[in-house]
Parts: structure tokens; sequence; C-alpha cells
């Protein structure tokens, strides 16, 4: 059921985001016996590229290696085992109601919904609650060593935004695990000679012949050579644009070209404004910081947070008085305390800093302390279970956590947005899917710990294997090969664009540049958002983008092994992209998630969100250069939960 | 905002175009730096100045900065990864070294891993001898229910601790023979310590010995200098576990071969 009261779709059709119909609970059951099959004899004939390694690409390029597809795997790292993922910390989600507290996959669906803000679409968080349990099955089958108790069952711990333990980890090191063990499935493949992997490569555009997408540019980053391969498909698995803000959690590396250039090329992009602050990162040392630091949210598990009551107090916190603390969290959210969900807990924090009771240098810190927990389970029990993220906090701020409370702040973690993708995973273009972070689908308008591993995961083992098949045995594609004139004309961009860079020969280094869009965007649209900033950063995000093409300094040639290079190219997309991702948030002018816009809250400072006006994905469509981009809308109906004020309290 | 910069140090650095340049080292007197920072935002703030006054900029990999990619592999005064135990360089911070201190920062050296350009190194060698059998055979779907194999935590534990490798290659650029044994050791290890990983034990130990002697790593002759540089402390103790492993495996193996027809 349509509720009566969407906005008029300004006159263009609304977009199908495909889901199946029937009961929520048997869509995807239904849809996978009704997907299309390939014949096993006729995979191999099939070519697919999968450009990412991270959890979804990996798990995705194995598995549709084992289906018997020719499968050509990209990543720009030196080895596929160094993607992102790795560094995720805390843990995944499954349904398994292992720790009998009344989970199941209707609960796990609905915190979901609930943490997304009901900015996400139904059927797809539904079916990723479905297969959870299926991926922990397969990891452990993997040899992913699970944190176990002493009956040799798995562990389990909680996370924020919900009520029960359902969270599977290894030690802090879950999301280095679990892309092992995607990795090493792949790697599997690669010696069985079912993979070809090209390391140290990066996509630079998307080829689309006749509106299918068919093939991809990439660069050599060794030798710089621009090379071009077609298939019958490609997937995206290339990550957020976290580092669109030049701080964040993301690795040195993570970038939107590979997205940004399906976009241009005719992908809509879907809900762009969704990003996630993480309440829990180390907080800024100085202007040399090149990136910042998280601290796992299973921390709030065992940690108290807290600032002075009184502004200013600059007392050490060994000497404040229990009473003068101010567990603000515990004090707003009784119900859930510290483990309040992300978007909610990083503004809270930036609330008790902005009214002056921040702690640490420059008062952009609030404290994290474990003293009750040490008290009362002894510390080592505490080191064993978060030590390493003990260890890196000691070596980047030289303190001790167990003596002294660890200092925290948010910080640009994750990004909801995302290329706009149907229930299949299949963008508007045919033949372009999008799996993992890459896409905009499960999280809504915020996303909750210990979910992404789970998306990632459900996309490239659960998912993408059956959708795909059925696209290839339900489309008839014209015989294209990489000599095709599109591919041509896809190569000489990339290489008139590399040359273009190189050729400005201006004063200002790639970094200065990213560095001034980052604080622009930290500032402007970042935790709290409001018109007349976002303004300002739509008139000055054009003009710093113009400058980077009159005064960029690019060293070096393009064949050869060139960091500035390929740093140019992806802050050249950065500055256009960050133009969507303003626009995108003034246009939304509501607060949902990890959007907050200042004009949208309660008188207690909660987001106001607006089901009249904006219930439903904002999905971009690009119109050229130098055009704004259109806006398409998918509706978003919720048949199974009820449209409610999301409250923690 | 943040601390200043309060140190000068003087950094002497690998410089090498290519694979086929000879290479040399290349001193950078006065570098301002504050004790705040990691060793990989001094080599930043270095190649801003570099690239602003036209010169090239120093390559080097690295990528999450938080000690768990395994990109970053740099030799610090003749140390991989640097002074601080168990510490990759990216989290190695400035506050170990002093005011005026010169410092030797050079490639991973290891015959399997060539300089590609400056402190940037090809480990595709390692990713070959995961390929040769660093894994479970198991295909996507149809697997057991995860609580259906209960292990015991000190076996859990055990896989954990060796599974933590993060294939960085200190090891073997720490070694006098430049062996990666720590490195094939620690998957060895993780995988013998599971029930799932046992039933290629045997097979996964000649796969990956075999490639790794393929790829031009040297022998072990215990040293342990792996061992003391490993920034996520893997035991020697791996070592032993491979050498079991492919020892029992050696005797046993033609017996399989003539049953089999083949490995």
């Amino acid at each position: 059921m349509t509720p009566r009261h969407l906005a008029p779709l300004d006159g263009r059709a609304p977009l199908d985001g495909k889901a199946p119909g029937g009961p929520l609970e048997t869509k995807w059951e239904r849809h996978k016996a009704e997907l299309k099959l390939v014949n096993p004899a006729n995979k191999r004939k099939h070519t697919i590229l999968v450009v990412g390694t991270g959890l979804a690409g990996a798990s995705a390029a194995a598995s549709l290696a084992e289906l018997g597809y020719q499968v050509l795997v990209f990543c720009f790292q030196d080895s596929p085992r160094r993607a992102h993922s790795i560094a995720a910390q805390g843990g995944i989600n499954a349904a398994k109601n292992y720790s009998n507290d009344g989970d199941s996959v209707r609960r796990l669906f609905h915190d979901t919904i609930k943490g997304g803000d009901f900015r996400a679409r139904e059927a797809n968080v539904h079916r990723l609650a479905e297969v959870s349990g299926s991926i922990i099955d397969q990891c452990v089958a993997q040899g992913v060593p699970f944190a176990r108790e002493y009956g040799g069952l798995l562990d389990n711990r909680s996370f924020g935004g919900a009520l029960v333990s359902r969270t599977f980890y290894a030690r802090g090191q879950t999301g280095q695990q679990l892309l092992l063990g995607a990795y090493q499935a792949l790697a599997r493949q690669i010696g069985l000679g079912r993979v070809k992997m090209f390391p140290r490569s990066e996509m630079l555009e998307l080829v689309v012949v006749n509106g299918v997408a068919r093939g991809i540019v990439v660069r050599d980053l060794v030798s710089g050579k621009i090379e071009s391969h077609a298939a019958d498909a490609v997937v995206l698995a290339t990550g957020g644009y976290g580092n669109v803000f030049f701080l964040s959690t993301n690795a040195k590396g993570c970038n939107v070209t590979a997205t940004w250039r399906a976009h241009r090329k005719g992908a809509f992009f879907g809900n762009p404004c969704y990003t996630q602050i993480h309440p829990t990162c180390i907080p800024v040392s100085g202007d040399h910081q090149s990136k910042l630091t998280l601290m796992s949210e299973s921390l709030r598990n065992d940690g108290r947070i807290w600032v002075p009551k009184q502004t200013g107090d600059a007392r050490s916190p060994d000497v404040i008085p229990e009473g003068e603390r101010d567990y603000y969290l515990e004090r707003r959210y009784p119900s859930y305390g510290n483990l309040a969900p992300r978007d909610i807990a990083s503004r809270a924090a930036k609330a008790v800093c902005d009214e002056g009771r921040g702690v640490g240098p420059g008062g952009l810190g609030v404290y994290l302390d474990l003293a009750d927990s040490i008290r009362r389970l002894g510390e080592h029990a505490i080191r064993e279970r978060y030590g390493n993220l003990f260890d890196m906090y000691e070596r980047i701020t030289g303190e001790n956590p167990c003596r002294v409370p660890m200092r925290i702040y948010p910080a640009v973690h994750y990004t909801m947005g995302g290329l706009w993708v149907d229930y299949d995973l299949m963008s508007n273009l045919p033949g372009l899917f999008v799996i993992g972070e890459a896409n905009f689908s499960d999280h809504g308008a915020n996303r909750l710990g210990a979910s992404a591993l789970m998306q990632g995961l459900a996309d490239g083992y659960f998912i993408l294997p059956y959708t795909i098949g059925h696209f290839l045995a339900a489309t008839k594609l014209e015989k294209v090969g990489a000599d095709h004139a599109e591919f041509r004309k896809a190569e000489s961009d990339a290489l008139e664009r590399l040359k273009r860079l190189l050729a400005v020969n201006g004063r200002r280094t790639v970094d200065s540049f990213h560095k001034e869009l980052g604080k622009l965007l930290w500032d402007q649209v970042g935790m709290s958002r409001e018109r007349a900033g976002l303004e300002r950063a739509l008139a000055r995000i054009p003009e710093l983008r113009e400058e980077y093409w009159k005064n960029v300094c690019v060293p070096g040639s393009g064949e050869e092994l060139n960091q500035s290079l390929e740093k140019a190219g992806r802050v050249a997309d950065f500055l256009e992209f960050a133009e969507l991702l303003a626009a995108d948030a003034l246009h939304r002018d509501e607060s949902c998630g990890g959007h907050f816009r200042v004009e949208h809250q309660t008188g207690e400072g909660e987001a106001k969100r607006d089901d009249e006006r904006f219930c439903y994905v904002a999905a971009w469509e690009h119109q050229g250069a130098g055009k704004a981009a259109a806006l398409r809308k998918e509706p978003l109906a919720f048949e199974s939960v009820h449209l409610a004020t999301r409250s923690y309290k | 905002m943040g601390a200043p910069a309060t140190m000068k140090v003087t950094l002497h650095v690998w410089r090498q175009k290519d694979r086929d340049d000879p290479g040399r080292m290349v001193a950078y007197p006065n570098v301002l730096v504050s004790p705040d920072m990691s060793f990989l935002e001094m080599l930043d703030v270095l190649n801003e100045r570099l690239i602003e006054k036209g010169e090239d900029p120093i390559a080097f990999d690295s990528d999450c900065r938080e000690g768990i990619c395994g990109a970053c592999s740099l030799t610090v005064n003749g140390i991989p990864h640097g002074p601080r135990k168990g510490t990759t360089v990216c989290q190695l911070h400035l506050r170990s070294f002093r005011d005026g201190d010169e410092i030797f920062v050079e490639p991973w050296r290891a015959r399997a891993f060539p300089v590609l350009r400056d402190l940037v190194v090809d480990r595709s060698s390692f990713d070959r001898i995961i390929e040769s059998g660093g894994f479970v055979s198991v295909r996507t779907g149809g697997c057991p229910d995860a609580n259906s194999i209960p292990i015991g935590k000190s076996e859990a534990d055990a896989a954990m601790d060796a599974a933590a490798c993060i294939g960085c290659g200190a090891c073997v650029a720490a070694c006098p023979n430049a062996a990666a044994m720590l490195f094939v050791g620690a998957k060895i290890s993780h995988l013998r310590h599971l029930p799932q990983g046992r039933a290629e034990q045997d097979r996964r130990a000649l796969a990956m010995v075999e490639q790794m002697d393929r790829e031009g790593f040297g022998n072990c002759t215990n040293y342990y200098e792996c061992e003391a540089i490993c920034p996520k402390e893997i035991p020697v103790r791996v070592i032993a576990e491979m050498n079991r492993d492919y020892l029992k495996a050696s005797l046993t193996a033609q017996e399989r071969r003539t049953e089999s027809g083949g490995p």
C-alpha cells in the first residue's frame, strides 16, 4: 500500500525498485524461485568484471567464479587482501538468536529499518536479515576464527541500536578476518585459473554501449598503461565516498571515482547526503592529520560516555567526582543509554562540545570511561575484549585507556548513499550491478553498527550470484569487444583527463585542495546542516573546482608509477561529487538519520522527519557537465512496519 | 589547533625511479615535524614540500594507516616498521624519535619483493603463495550451522593468534635469508587449529611450501628476527607447526600419489 500523502513526483515517472509482490516474508524465496538460470555449460561463456575486492567484491568474485563464470577482478591496492573492509573492527550482525534473547529475522529487519530512520527499502532489508545467518555459517566453514566461549560455541556481543546480542566478532579485527575469508576464497579461484586478478589497477571509466554497461577502462598504476576490458556485466564494489571530507576513518585510497564515473555515464546516484558520522573516533591532533582512527563502537558495551557537568571544567578526569559528571547518553536515552545509534550519539557529543563541556585539546572530545567495567570484570577481561584497540589508542595518543578515560570525538566513517540499485542490485543501467557500500540500498539514512559487514557479504555471497544470472539469462546481449568505438572513446577521455591534470602545472598540491574541500564539507555539510551553510558550500565548491583545474600541481608523467596523479584524478572527481552531496542535503528539507537539518528538530534537539514530503529515495541523474543533476524519486512504501518517530529513550 | 612542529629531523630516503634504476639514498635535511605526527604523516609533509619545489615526491605504499591493511612497508634505521615493538610504521609516531635525529628510510629488501619505485615493492609473491593452498576449499552455500562444530576456546584463540597476520612482509625484510616462513607458517597454523582446515592440512603444507620456494624466498636458520619485528607479534611456533605439517605430508605424500594417481 502506498501512502496517500506522497509528494507529487515533479512530473517524472517514479523510479521502480522492482521489489517483488506478495508478503514481505516470502518475497526473496519466491523471487529466487522465479529467477532465470544460466545453463552451467554456458556460464563460462559469460565474462563478468568485478571492481573492488572488499567484502562485497571478493565474496562476489569468488562465488561467481565457483558458479563457472569467467571473472576479471580489479583493485587499486597491491593485493586484494588490503581492501578497506579489513579495517572494520567490531563485528557482524546475524539473526541467529544464539544468545536466546529473543532475536529473529523480524527483529533484525525491524531494528535496521528503524535504525535507518525509515528511509530504506523494506524488501531489501528483510532479505538482508534473512540471509544474515547463512553468512556466519559460510564464514565459519571458511575458517574465520570468530570469538568462542569455553564450551566451544560462538560468542556474541551487543551493538548500538539493538536490545539483543547478535554481533559475532573476532577480537577487534572482525573485518580483517571476514575479508581474509573472502580473499582466500577468491585466491582459490585465482589459483584454479577461474579468476584473473588485476591488482594496482584503477577503474577510470565505465563503458556503456547502446544503454548497456559493457566494460571498463582501467589504468595500470605501475606502468601507467590505459587498458579496456569488455564483458557481459560489470559489478562495482568500490566502497563509499567518506574521503570527500578528506579526514575520515576510511583508508587513504578510498575514493568515489568508479561510482562517479558510472554516474556520469547515466547511473543514478542515490541519497548522496546520507553520510555517517561515527561517534567513537580518536580526536584530531593537528593540521598534519592524514586520517582519523576509529575506536570500535563495541567499546560502548563496557564504556560509559561522559563530560563534566560544568562548562570549562579543566580538571583531570580522575579528580572529577561522580556527582559532577554528566553521563549524557544515559541521561537522555535511559533505555539504550551508551548504545544509542551512531547518528544520535554523534550529535549528542557535538552538542555537549558546542556547550563548551568538551574535553582535551580544543575542547573537541568526550570521555569514554571503562573504569566501571574494569572494576566489575577486571582489567584482564576488558583487555581480552578490546586489547588491540587499546594498543592502537595508546600508540596514537600516548595514553593508557585502562588508567585514563579515552577521549573520543565523532568522525566521518561510512556513506549510506551510493549508486541507486533495484531489488536485484542492478543500477538503472542494464548490466551494471553495484554491491556493498558502493550502493545506496539497505541502511536508509543511518547504518547500525556491525551491519556493513553483513550487507557486503550478503550482497556478494547470497544475492548477486542469483540476480546476475537472471540478467544474463534473460538478456540478449549484442557481441561487443574491447575494440568497439565506445571503448576507444572512453580510453581517450580517460587519457585526456590525465593529460590535462599533468598539464596544469600550477602552484598548489592536490592535498591542499582536498583538505580545503574536506574542511568546507565538514563545516557546512557535516554533522549538522542548514540552508545558509549549504548554499555557501554550493557557491564555494565550483570556485574551488575551477581553481583546481587552473592551479593544481601534479608532478611526473602518466607513464609511470605516479601517486600524485592517482590522487589528482580522485580529488578531481570528489570536487564534482561534493556538489551533488551538498545539493542533495539542501533539497532534503527534513532531518533523518545521519542527515540533520538544524531547521528540523524537536525541542529536545532530536531529528524531525517529514514523511509527508520526503518519504522517498532521491536518485540523481547526471545531465551533462556544468548542469544541475535531475531528481528522480523512488517512493518508499512501508507495508510491514509503521512509520514512527524513532525513539531510543 | 594541534601541536606545533617542534622537532627537526634529517631524513635519508631510498630513491629509485623504477625496477631497473640502481637507486640511491637521498638526504632531506631539517624536516620540521611534531611529535604527534605519525611517521607517514612526516613523509606526507615532506612530499608536499617537494611538490611545491617542483621535485618528485617519495612514493610509498599505505592505505588504512591503522596498522591492519598491511600496505605500509618501510625499513626505518635498518628495522622493518621501525623501532617500536608490535607496531606498523603507519602507527609509529614521531614521539619515538628525538630532535636532531637522522633517520634512514628504505624499502623492504628481498629478491622476492622487487622494488617498483622508491619505497614501493611488489609483494604479489605472497598472494601466489595463498593462491596455492592458503584456504579451505568450500564453496558458497550449503554450509552447516555455524555452531554445529564446537571449537575449544584455546584452539580458537591459537587460530586467531596466527590469523592476525597482515601480510605486510616485514618478516621477510627482517630475515637475513629473506625467508617467508613466518608468513606461510601463520596461514598454515591458523587453518590447522580449526577442524574446518584439517581436511586439507597435508595438501596445504606441501603446496604452500613448494610455492614459497618457487618464489625465491630463503630458508629459516632460526634467527627469529621475524618474530622480533612482526607488527602483529606472530610467534615462531607457527614455523615449527609448518615444518611439522610439511614433514609429515612429505612422508605420506608418496603413498597418496600411488593411491590416487597424483597429489
